[in-house]
């Protein structure tokens, strides 16, 4: 099977964060980056497949230099190929115009299964993978908790509302996973020399294909980040325990009025 | 383009769902300061008694989309139905609820309709003249002002619990307008094959106005009983941090934060929980949070409103039992 | 002159980190308590690569540098002090040795099972009468057919108790060093049997024993290297494994020193926490320059031990630099604990007992300054 694999950069979530002074971006400088957490479990779930039926794993990324790294992260762990599309027209895609860009990165290499996390945890916009389902006019199934391979299909389980799907998806198909559907293993260090040795195929927007007109405008803009609402400093109660639970309880009665 | 706000409704059990009428409630805001009118786009298999209850909470038109291809949602046949129909009426914005359906859908429709699109919306506004929403990044540690360009189909995920619904008026009755369905099953690539409801009890945590929710201070499995027992005193849901799923003490589903469930309820009670950044960026949404933990320097005080720093084994029974006092005198 | 971390070796980093975080570190304290041997965690490593760090991969290893072996060694070691132990013996006291002085056949027999910690691997140099002064020690090694017969008594024998292979020095010629040959030992070998085990002052996950041979009988073909140059293949040996030792010191040191701040920052005396307190800071900020210092020299002997350069002071100085330095930083964390340094639910005292070991083995701090010296003065 040839699947292919979607993997993003981002900051780590454990640091913190400096909204930059004109409140469009975080500052960069200082920043641990790191494989995102859902696409390492997408890059599992593909080597489990391929060392179960053969074929390769390519990954794809598109992004600045640093990106690279989530592409290196992948290769270690055993993935063959990785595409790097770069491209300063990419500065300010939205995502619909990203996941455009890496259709059409995605399209040649006739993958079987087109394997993503289920978002970023950097922007937690869960829009890429089945945007790209569509610009590949590909079926799709999102926040896969589980994924099993048949005759030209898969079947997959979903968390819905209160409820676990079983769904079955015709193959080729985009799907993206959620946490639980896999562990993913560390790369083990000749796997890290191996994608050292491994050549990343870099791609401009022209080589796709693409010129700026293709694309589309992006739709939305950041007009600008703030901190997160300061709550307001909050009440330790003191005291007896049930004397304590009392206050607690009148407190949400009577103040916070939530009883 | 019109001046209609239109909401894609969500149902189960033959009742929309709670998120529906929150996004009716805020589409009527918005509408009144567009000039324009609300609209409910609603698919199922029988789905016409739904236009009652979704006009009486605020949909001036239900546009219904009633075929038995239509009865569980799969991506393609919603897809083939909503983006013709949204693409002929031009709406001024659309609001879809952010569940499982709505975050499958709303990607797939804004790429085929090339419709500008944001998620997790936590608030939506009209300024100057654009479509403003804002939504939280970077694991809850900012939050980011995105507006919609002009020109173009404009969709909004709206996360849940962020609006209230407004009140039922049984007077307001909505012009429903039959969407006509031409689907072949052999264009519809997904099939549902099963759906195994999860046994809980209560109320979904992404719907629940108050969550109790423990960590690795409760020490083991066996120990969330005590959560249970708050919980049906309170009617609320059950959720954890992140280390009793790790441990496997609780189902997945439990899980609240950065790698789990982002939830707003009115009512938050962390019992156990140190409030690490992955966990508050689930939960610091909350109108109100209790923490209730031995160490006086766990993190999660410095975002609770009312903060118990003490033994949760004794706090809780004793919670519980003054809570159950609470609801017999208010019954009574 | 580049200081920075290339990315292969960063991503070495984050890996073993986030292995030895959420693999090792939440067992520290009961592998410190109880002494276990975790095999699932060797298993783990071995299929990393890492207990074969510069093996080349066709033998199973993970053919990387001697700058990832101290990254290795480090993240290790500050999640947990044994364990790093058995990996740095592995590694640098049964690997390399075969390795470098293996014939082929040795090699494709060994290596792949030691690389992949199928098997771990131990050496044994030292005797009740010869610490210190390796080249005094007395096993003898005679031929007696197509075999060796060993007869003698090697102790603190790391990794003893449940290695498979033995690097054996003994003596097959004249007095001192010249007359010194290695050999290749086997577990079942007739004759050798694992003595008394120790009990440890700190780093109790790892074995340390006695290996008894009598008139142990092993084939021709398992003399490693040439007959009476076996000093020389331990001497070469103790080059990398000192830089490995001094990469577990600084893993050690950054242990005790992040413990410490993480409690010095909840820690509220005086109604502030005191890491607002001058003299803890300033600690703290001794144990992070000095801990900086030993990582510098330790990547510099391995550096220069990449080069294909002689780098036998280079390795003393990392190693004695950051073994005292590891014993000083565990030291003042104890200190910054205050009363809880001393009671053994808190992580700083297991620190302090690991640290001292570094000090100690792979040529104590006091041979570590004879070699230097001789380098230094010219009379090496």
């Amino acid at each position: 099977m040839n699947i292919v694999v979607c993997v993003k950069q981002v900051p780590d979530t454990e640091a913190p964060i400096r909204i930059r002074g004109d409140g469009r971006g975080i500052e960069e400088g200082g920043l641990t980056f790191v494989p995102n957490y859902y696409d390492e479990h997408a890059v599992e779930e593909a080597l489990r497949i391929k060392e179960r039926l053969g074929g390769t794993v390519t990954l794809v990324t598109a992004g600045p230099g640093r990106a690279a790294e989530a592409l290196r992260a992948g290769l270690a762990m055993g993935a063959d190929q990785a595409i790097h599309v770069q491209d300063p027209a990419l500065d300010a895609a939205d995502h619909i115009v990203l996941a455009r860009v890496l259709a059409a990165a995605i399209a040649p290499l006739s993958g079987d299964l087109i394997l993503c996390g289920k978002l970023a945890t950097d922007d937690n916009a869960a829009i890429v993978g089945p945007a790209i389902a569509e610009f590949l006019g590909l079926p799709q199934a999102t926040a896969v908790t589980r994924l099993e391979l048949g005759q030209g299909a898969a079947q997959v389980h979903r968390e819905v509302e209160g409820a676990v799907e079983v769904l079955e998806v015709s193959l080729p198909a985009v799907i993206t996973v959620e946490r639980g559907i896999n562990e993913a293993r560390y790369p083990s260090l000749p796997g890290i020399m191996k994608a050292k040795r491994t050549p990343i195929t870099v791609r401009t927007l022209a080589d796709l294909g693409l010129g700026p007109g293709d694309l589309g405008p992006s739709r939305v803009e950041l007009l600008g980040l703030t901190p997160p609402p300061r709550r307001q400093a909050g009440r330790i109660l003191e005291g007896e325990p049930a004397a304590v639970v009392a206050e607690l309880v009148r407190l949400l009665r009577e103040e916070a009025k939530v009883l | 383009m019109s001046r209609d706000v239109w909401v894609l409704a969500e149902h189960a059990e033959g009742h929309p769902r709670r998120i529906t009428f929150e996004l009716l409630s805020r589409a009527r805001a918005l509408a009144e300061m567009l000039g324009g009118r609300v609209a409910s786009l609603v698919l199922g298999n029988g789905a016409a008694r739904l236009s009652r209850e979704l006009g009486a909470r605020g949909a001036d038109v239900v546009y219904l989309a009633d075929h038995p291809l239509l009865a569980q949602y799969t991506t393609d046949a919603y897809a083939a139905v909503i983006a013709p129909l949204i693409a002929r009426e031009q709406p001024s914005l659309l609001l879809i609820g952010s569940t499982a359906a709505g975050r499958d859908l709303a990607p797939r429709l804004a790429a085929r309709l090339r419709a500008g699109l944001a998620t997790d919306c936590a608030a939506v506004d009209l300024d100057q003249g654009r479509v403003v929403v804002t939504r939280p990044m970077m694991t809850r540690k900012a939050i980011a002002r995105v507006a919609f360009r002009n020109d173009g189909l404009r969709i909004a995920v709206v996360l849940p619990n962020v609006f209230a619904p407004g009140a039922p008026d049984a007077a307001r009755t909505p012009q429903v307008v039959p969407v006509p369905v031409t689907l072949d099953a052999s264009a519809v690539r997904t099939r549902v094959a099963g759906i195994t409801p999860i046994a809980r009890e209560t109320v979904p945590l992404t719907e629940a106005d108050i969550i109790v929710s423990g960590g690795r201070g409760l020490r083991g499995p066996e120990n969330f009983a005590l959560l249970d027992e708050l919980a049906t005193a309170l009617g609320a849901a059950v959720g954890s941090s992140r280390p009793p799923v790790d441990s496997g003490w609780v189902p997945h589903d439990y899980e609240i934060g950065q790698t789990g469930k982002t939830v707003n309820p009115q009512l938050y009670i962390a019992c156990g929980i140190s409030g690490a950044p992955q966990h508050l960026a689930g939960m610091s949404g909350s109108r109100y949070i209790v923490a209730i933990n031995k160490d006086p320097q766990a993190p999660i005080f410095s975002v609770a409103s009312y903060g118990i720093v003490g033994d949760l084994f004794q706090i809780l029974p004793l919670l519980t039992a003054e809570i159950r006092r609470l609801k017999a005198a208010q019954a009574g | 002159m580049e200081f920075d971390l290339s990315e292969e070796h960063r991503l070495v980093q984050a890996t073993v980190r986030e292995w030895a975080t959420s693999r090792l570190l939440p067992l520290a304290a009961e592998l410190d308590r109880t002494g276990r041997y975790p095999p699932e965690l060797i298993r783990e490593l071995g299929d990393l690569g890492l207990m074969g760090v510069f093996v080349p991969e066709t033998y199973g290893g993970g053919g990387m540098d001697a700058v990832s072996y101290c990254i290795v060694m480090e993240e290790i070691a500050r999640a947990e002090a044994g364990l790093s132990t058995i990996v740095s013996v592995n590694n640098s006291l049964a690997c390399f040795p075969m390795f470098h002085f293996g014939t082929e056949a040795q090699k494709r027999k060994y290596l792949p099972d030691l690389a992949r910690a199928r098997t771990t691997g131990c050496y044994c140099l030292t005797e009740p009468t010869a610490g210190s002064d390796a080249a005094s020690l007395r096993t003898t090694a005679r031929e007696s057919g197509d075999h060796w017969v060993l007869s003698g008594t090697k102790i603190f024998v790391t990794n003893g108790v449940e290695a498979g292979i033995l690097i054996i020095y003994a003596r097959t010629g004249g007095e001192g060093s010249r007359g010194i040959s290695a050999f290749i030992a086997e577990k079942g070998d007739p004759g050798l049997s694992v003595g008394k085990v120790e009990h440890k002052l700190g780093i109790h996950a790892s074995s340390t024993c006695e290996i008894v041979l009598q008139e142990c009988r092993l084939p021709k073909d398992r003399l490693l290297g040439e007959r009476d140059k076996g000093f020389q293949i331990a001497m070469a040996t103790l080059d990398g494994g000192r830089i490995g030792i001094a990469s577990q010191a600084l893993g050690i040191a950054r242990a005790a020193m992040e413990d410490a701040i993480a409690y010095a920052k909840e820690r509220r005396q005086f109604g502030r926490p005191i890491a607002e307190f001058q003299a803890i800071q300033w600690k703290i900020a001794d144990m992070a320059t000095r801990i900086q210092a030993g990582r510098l020299l330790t990547y510099r002997a391995a550096w220069v031990r990449d080069q294909g350069r002689g780098h036998t002071r280079e390795a003393s100085i990392a190693k004695l630099f950051a073994s005292e330095t590891a014993m000083w930083a565990a030291t003042q964390a104890v200190q910054i604990f205050g009363g809880y340094g001393y009671i053994q639910d808190y992580p700083a005292e297991r620190h302090l007992r690991d640290a001292k070991i570094t000090e100690i083995y792979e040529g104590t701090s006091e041979v570590q300054r004879m070699v230097i010296a001789r380098h230094v003065l010219g009379t090496a």
